[in-house]
């Protein structure tokens, strides 16, 4: 809307804006708020942005659009009183315990408590304890810090279309849960942790391993190594006072072997590799026409997400490991050989821009001799974190280069860490892969961009290879439906679950933003662009690698090595609930789901049914009777499993039906 | 299928036809609480026992067919119907049953009573006994219309409740039901619909009190294909059944006004949101609309004028916080209850972002007899600012508990002492608390304050959905506020921080106070978080939280005062600031106190005056139950 509205007084020309909170921060006043984010819908709880209008009338700024003429004012004797109610009264539910926090020196509350000038909380201490979610190898989940802005349920709901964490309980009581009560790593949380990127204060963090990466420096036993994923670069500097966006891969390297890692790559070089595999893949499905689109599988969020949501399509998904497990397998399986160590002996640390990667680290698919084929993975905050701690003046390290012979990347490896690199790289290959001849086009521009999700057409030796890129997985859910429907079609389909890619990946620095994605990502094309060589099948030290240990692309060692399997994974883990009594020598298990859809259905009633039949039949001895959550089936609901057998559409009426399956089962054995 | 208006005309003339063969009517309540009292089991004796007298007419209303020849009973001269039907209102004094012509009504009718009454119909008398009976004078009234408590009000939005059965739609299309819809459909283009509204001045009945006509017209014109109407039943403050009473006493009249709303706001689909705390009402509702269905009066091309409107029923899942509209719509959309921020309003983006009006049952009630009776006589109802009549559920320290309705702008005084025939047991007024946990407190200096929705937001309190609860002296102000705050802290949905925060912080203070622990700067807090959340949370249930506190505060400060600085309940009611003492005069000293006292808070030689140590006092009581003497006393 255009037109002028007037801010403390002083006249702002509108363009746009969606909301006073914008028009206000056009005018140079930051409005405080813990709920308010420009990506996600307006909440309007924090109630911190509230205004004054002219006619004395107060609104929330996030909730509340400009209109011409509107006199607002932002500190009035009343906004002042009731932004300092609502921080106090905040403070007095939440755990102060801010020396020991993760959050301390990055925590919003703590930021606005310290810019109101809170001095004292009359309301006391928090009064309840609750227990700290560790469980998830990605996130901690630390309820008693929680403010309940909703964040993390909005940007779980929104961006990435799961919505692992929702609000239970009322008033007082309410609290931010995963579904059931259950833990964080018992449901479908896919790692991305951009709930923990959006939460203002310490109730959801990376989870940390920087403790265990200093003990393996310090253990004269091991050898360290260490991968840099691309994204990192251009990001670490921000939290040392540089620009978002330069490139400190000389200073980290530096700064790394100042803290003792023995060697140090780069993950990129596992990227030119992935471009040389996946790229293969793609062209030889092209070419037969099989399991497209093409799914790219370096995002560990996005492929959990379709092994979840998605099993019917896993065979799209490209079978190639993401970039860390390639370069984790190539340091266990061959490198490791190559230093005469045991790959036990060898710790491979990956320095990720991702929460994801720390899961992805622990599939048990991705195993050598026993050994993790990537032990740890710190963030970049917790890198940063361990450069504070070595005392190291970030800003003026001198830079120190890379170690052989996996410290060498083209531009193509570099560009992943940005939305579109994949498919960028792969496009600056596949003329090359396909017929063998050079292409003068380095940059496809149309696949660059900040849009949640784009399009493209390119000629690749005379097909026309249609691609989709997406970030958000959200938008991914969107796209599956609308391939599922037939209505989009497309040959490749890059998938990241984060923001612009892993440039806003949930274990960059704190505060993360549009601007500064976009600064980074700028940083991740001037960083390729400065590369002598662009293209990954010139990278020299991946011709050496296959000429060393791999053979061949798509060949059968590089399969072994660098290709994994994926399978349907349960979205709801965790224990069933029995209801008889134990340790008796039950012969047949029966599992009624309790889950959302079919105890809507009625299956609490079945569950009833079936106990009194049982004990009518004085069967209960020899039935296990449970409860469970969730078998996945939940359109056919009410579901019911006898034995090894599921059974679907069951309604309370039908639970006679049920009985006599139990009957049979029972005299089978 | 009643196909056309003229022939909804025609039927209902039939009908009326055939109801004159009923020369009396026995109407026996079949709201909620005169069914809690019984009232079902006199429904039953009564047609047993009018029946065995040879009395009783059946007049078959159901088949639209043979009007003409309705079966009746063979001995048709006395012609008795007996009836069960809807909130008669006097629910104190229930289980009611009301006779028709002559509009006797019974009280207190228990099943032993039903055969005088049958005896009494035949012989044409009164049963004298059963007859309302003033509890101050001893005078009794043989018609309803006399009592005090039915004397001053007036019946719109009720007209029906307690006079027609509202399980049968033909009683209520002979009360010239669906009428008012005819007219719409036949006679009035949507906007001449909005403007009747508008013209007669209606604001919402569910507490905000704004110009319901111009919601309709608002909604009208917000640009979308697909609009809905809803209609809010979710009544949840404590003490208020003024909806559940219309809907269970006269569905239909609710139905017919969002059928109206709809055909003026060109929405095809409404909702009506109610409490499944709410059996009796949802199934009224649910029978109304599959009745009105089934004559086509509801569904594709209603009365053959092409308008298409349906009504589904979705009941909440118990909370109150889904009475605040963005809530309620959040939770037909299958959401989390939670409200959210405005603008965008409902008129605007409502129901899964669609155009939406959003009105009270109470409101929709209203519609009817405004197009039926125009907007000039309902404008002469009421004050000029707020004017037809407004339902109150009248509960407390009162005579007369109950159900009703007067024109707005009636004086807290008439609706106290007039209808509610005064403080019980001769007690001294002291407050009332109007609007339930979202409105104020009033006392005695507000006793001539006419009730209407502008001189109650003058005073800091609101009409609310119209709950009123009076209290006496005894009752203590300080523990009324709390109790209000327990509530509005349990249901608050926990979204903003101010609204959960607040009032948690705010209870934990009252209950301190008491408990006896209370310090004078807790009052300061009181003020200081309740005035932040009333300014500052994100809806109406926030904001008006504080209410209770902030106005008790202001006009029973003295109150508050005694409960810190003195630590003492004036009205002796706060247990935490009671203390017990013994008299020694009246203490043998026989040691029983001090052997039952369970912390060993009484010490005393055998045979002299035993003493009660406050320090360790639990104020339990045991020592007072146990003393045969009448020595431990209870002092606040």
């Amino acid at each position: 809307m255009a037109g002028t509205m007037i801010v403390d007084g002083k006249p702002v020309e509108l363009n746009g804006e969606k909301n006073i909170l914008e028009v206000a921060r056009k005018a140079g006043v930051e409005l405080p708020t813990f709920c308010y984010h420009s990506e996600l819908s307006v909440y309007g709880a924090c109630r911190m942005c509230l205004v004054e209008l002219g006619n004395g009338q107060i609104v929330a700024g996030c909730s509340t659009p400009p209109r011409p003429g509107l006199e607002v004012k932002t500190t009035t004797p009343r906004v002042q009183k009731i932004r300092k109610m609502a921080l106090e009264l905040m403070l007095a539910n939440h755990d102060r315990d801010c020396t020991t926090c993760e959050k301390n020196g990055n925590c919003k509350l703590q930021d606005l408590a310290h810019r109101f000038g809170i001095r004292q909380v009359r309301f006391g201490q928090r009064d309840i304890k609750v227990d700290i979610d560790d469980s998830s190898p990605a996130l901690v989940r630390d309820p008693n810090k929680c403010i309940l802005c909703g964040d993390c349920v909005r940007v779980c709901q929104e961006i990435q279309g799961i919505g692992v964490l929702d609000f239970a309980h009322r008033g007082s009581e309410m609290t931010v849960t995963p579904a059931f009560g259950k833990e964080m790593a018992e449901v479908d949380c896919v790692n991305c942790g951009q709930c923990a990127a959006v939460c203002p204060t310490g109730a959801l963090v990376v989870k940390s391993q920087v403790e265990e990466v200093w003990q393996a420096l310090h253990d004269p036993q091991k050898t360290v190594i260490v991968q840099i994923a691309p994204a990192v670069r251009v990001a670490v500097g921000e939290t040392f006072g540089l620009e978002p966006g330069e490139n400190t891969l000389g200073k980290l390297t530096a700064a790394l072997r100042q803290m003792g890692f023995d060697k140090i790559f780069d993950t990129s070089f596992a990227a030119d590799l992935t471009v040389m595999e996946e790229g293969t893949e793609f062209l030889t499905r092209l070419k037969n026409g099989e399991n497209l689109p093409q799914f790219t599988s370096c995002c560990p969020a996005w492929v959990k997400y379709t092994e979840q949501y998605c099993p019917e399509m896993l065979d799209h998904l490209s079978t190639c490991r993401s970039p860390q497990q390639m370069f984790g397998s190539l340091a266990k399986k061959y490198y490791a050989k190559e230093l005469n160590i045991k790959p036990g002996d060898m710790v491979v640390v990956s320095i990720m821009p991702c929460t994801a990667k720390k899961f992805e680290a622990q599939r048990p698919e991705f195993v050598t001799e026993g050994a993790q084929d990537v032990d740890f993975v710190l963030t970049t905050q917790e890198v940063v974190q361990m450069i504070r701690e070595s005392g190291l003046d970030y800003p003026n390290l001198e830079s120190d280069s890379l170690d052989m012979p996996f410290g060498f990347t083209s531009g193509g490896g570099i560009i992943f860490g940005v939305t579109g690199g994949v498919s960028e790289a792969v496009l600056r290959a596949a003329h090359y892969l396909l017929l063998g001849e050079e292409l003068d086009q380095v940059n496809f521009t149309e696949v660059r961009g900040t849009e949640g999700l784009r399009e493209a057409e390119i000629d690749v030796g005379g097909t026309k290879v249609r691609l989709a890129i997406v970030y958000g997985l959200a938008q991914a859910k969107h796209l599956l439906e609308e391939l599922k429907a037939g209505r989009a079609d497309y040959h490749l389909v890059e998938v990241m679950a984060c923001p612009s890619g892993c440039v806003g990946g949930a274990g960059q620095p704190v505060g993360t933003n549009a601007e500064i994605r976009s600064a980074r990502a700028q940083g991740i094309y001037t960083a390729d662009k400065a590369q002598q060589l662009r293209k990954s099948y010139q990278n020299p030290l991946i011709e050496a690698v296959y000429e060393k240990w791999l053979g061949e692309p798509n060949g059968e060692a590089a399969h072994t090595a660098l290709h994994t399997t994926y399978s349907e994974r349960r979205r709801i883990q965790g224990d069933s609930i029995s209801l008889g009594e134990d340790g008796e020598a039950k012969q047949v298990e029966v599992a009624v789901c309790v889950g959302t859809c079919c105890y809507l259905k009625g299956s609490y009633d079945v569950l009833q049914d079936l106990g009194r039949r049982l004990r009518g039949a004085h069967l209960e001895e020899d039935v296990d009777l449970k409860a469970t959550f969730c078998f996945e089936n939940c359109g056919s609901g009410i579901n019911v499993k006898v034995g090894d057998t599921l059974y679907s559409g069951i309604s309370p009426a039908k639970t006679g039906f049920i009985f006599d399956k139990i009957t049979e089962a029972l005299q089978s054995k | 299928m009643i196909k056309t208006a003229a022939r909804l005309a025609a039927i209902r003339q039939e009908k009326q036809a055939a109801l004159a063969k009923e020369k009396q009517r026995v109407l026996i309540c079949a709201g909620t609480g005169c069914v809690a009292n019984g009232s079902l089991k006199v429904y039953e004796e009564l047609c047993k026992a009018v029946a065995e007298k040879g009395l009783s007419i059946s007049v078959e209303l159901e088949s639209e067919e043979n009007h003409s020849a309705c079966s009746s009973e063979k001995n048709t001269a006395p012609g008795i119907a007996i009836k069960k039907s809807g909130c008669h209102g006097f629910c104190e004094k229930g289980p009611l049953v009301r006779i028709e012509p002559e509009g006797t009504l019974y009280v207190g009718v228990r099943p032993e009573d039903v055969a005088d009454i049958a005896t009494a119909l035949a012989k044409k008398e009164v049963v004298e006994r059963l007859l309302y009976r003033h509890p101050n004078t001893q005078e009794t009234f043989a018609l309803e219309e006399e009592i005090p408590f039915y004397r001053q009000q007036m019946r719109v939005a009720l007209g029906n409740c307690g006079v027609i059965d509202p399980e049968n739609i033909w009683e209520y299309i002979v009360k010239d039901g669906y009428a008012a819809l005819a007219k719409a459909l036949t006679e009035m283009s949507p906007e001449e619909v909005c403007n009747s509204v508008i013209e007669s001045g209606l604001r919402g009945r569910g507490g905000g009190g704004f110009p319901t006509g111009r919601k309709w017209l608002l909604t009208r014109q917000a640009a979308g294909k697909q609009k809905y109407v809803i209609c809010n039943g979710d009544e949840g403050d404590p003490g208020a059944f003024m909806d559940r009473s219309a809907m269970e006493g006269d569905p239909h009249r609710v139905i017919e006004g969002m059928i109206i709303a709809g055909y003026a706001i060109g929405a095809d689909q409404g909702y009506v949101y109610m409490r499944a705390e709410y059996p009796l009402a949802v199934h009224r509702m649910q029978k109304a609309l599959d009745d009105a269905r089934g004559q086509g009066l509801l569904g594709e091309d209603i009365l053959g004028s092409g308008f298409d409107f349906d009504i589904t029923i979705m009941e909440g899942a118990g909370a109150f916080v889904c009475g605040e509209e963005s809530a309620l719509m959040a939770s037909i959309e299958g959401k989390r209850g939670m409200p959210r921020p405005k603008p965008p309003f409902p008129a605007e983006s409502g129901l899964w972002g669609c155009p939406t009006l959003i009105n009270n049952v109470e409101t929709f009630a209203n519609i009817p007899p405004i197009l039926i009776k125009g907007p000039a006589w309902f404008r002469g109802i009421g004050s000029s600012s707020s004017p037809g009549t407004k339902t109150f559920a009248i509960t407390g320290e009162v005579a007369n508990t109950g159900l009703i309705e007067v024109p707005m702008g009636k004086t807290l005084r008439e609706i106290v002492f007039d209808i509610g025939g005064g403080i019980r047991n001769n007690g001294k007024f002291k407050a009332v608390q109007i609007g339930g946990p979202s409105g104020g407190c009033l006392t005695a200096e507000h006793l001539d304050l006419p009730l209407d929705f502008d001189s109650l937001r003058q005073v800091g309190a609101m009409i609310g959905s119209g709950g009123l609860v009076v209290m006496d002296e005894k009752t203590c102000i300080v523990e009324v506020a709390r109790f209000f705050m327990n509530f509005t802290q349990n249901e608050s949905c926990g979204k903003c921080v101010l609204c959960r925060e607040g009032t948690r912080r705010m209870l934990g203070i009252l209950q301190r106070i008491v408990d006896g622990e209370g310090a004078l700067e807790d009052l300061d807090a009181l003020q200081e978080i309740g005035e932040a959340v009333q300014e500052g949370s994100l809806c109406g249930l926030g904001k008006t939280a504080p209410n209770p506190v902030l106005t008790t505060m202001k006009y029973f400060r003295e109150e508050y005062l005694a409960h810190v600085v003195e630590h003492r309940c004036p009205a002796g009611v706060c247990q935490g600031l009671k203390q017990y003492v013994i008299d020694p005069d009246k203490c043998k000293g026989c040691s029983k106190c001090a052997r039952v006292c369970p912390v060993g808070a009484i010490s005393g030689k055998v045979k002299e005056p035993f003493v009660i140590d406050p320090e360790k006092c639990i104020k339990c009581g045991a020592c007072m139950e146990a003393c045969r003497f009448g020595a431990v006393e209870e002092v606040a």
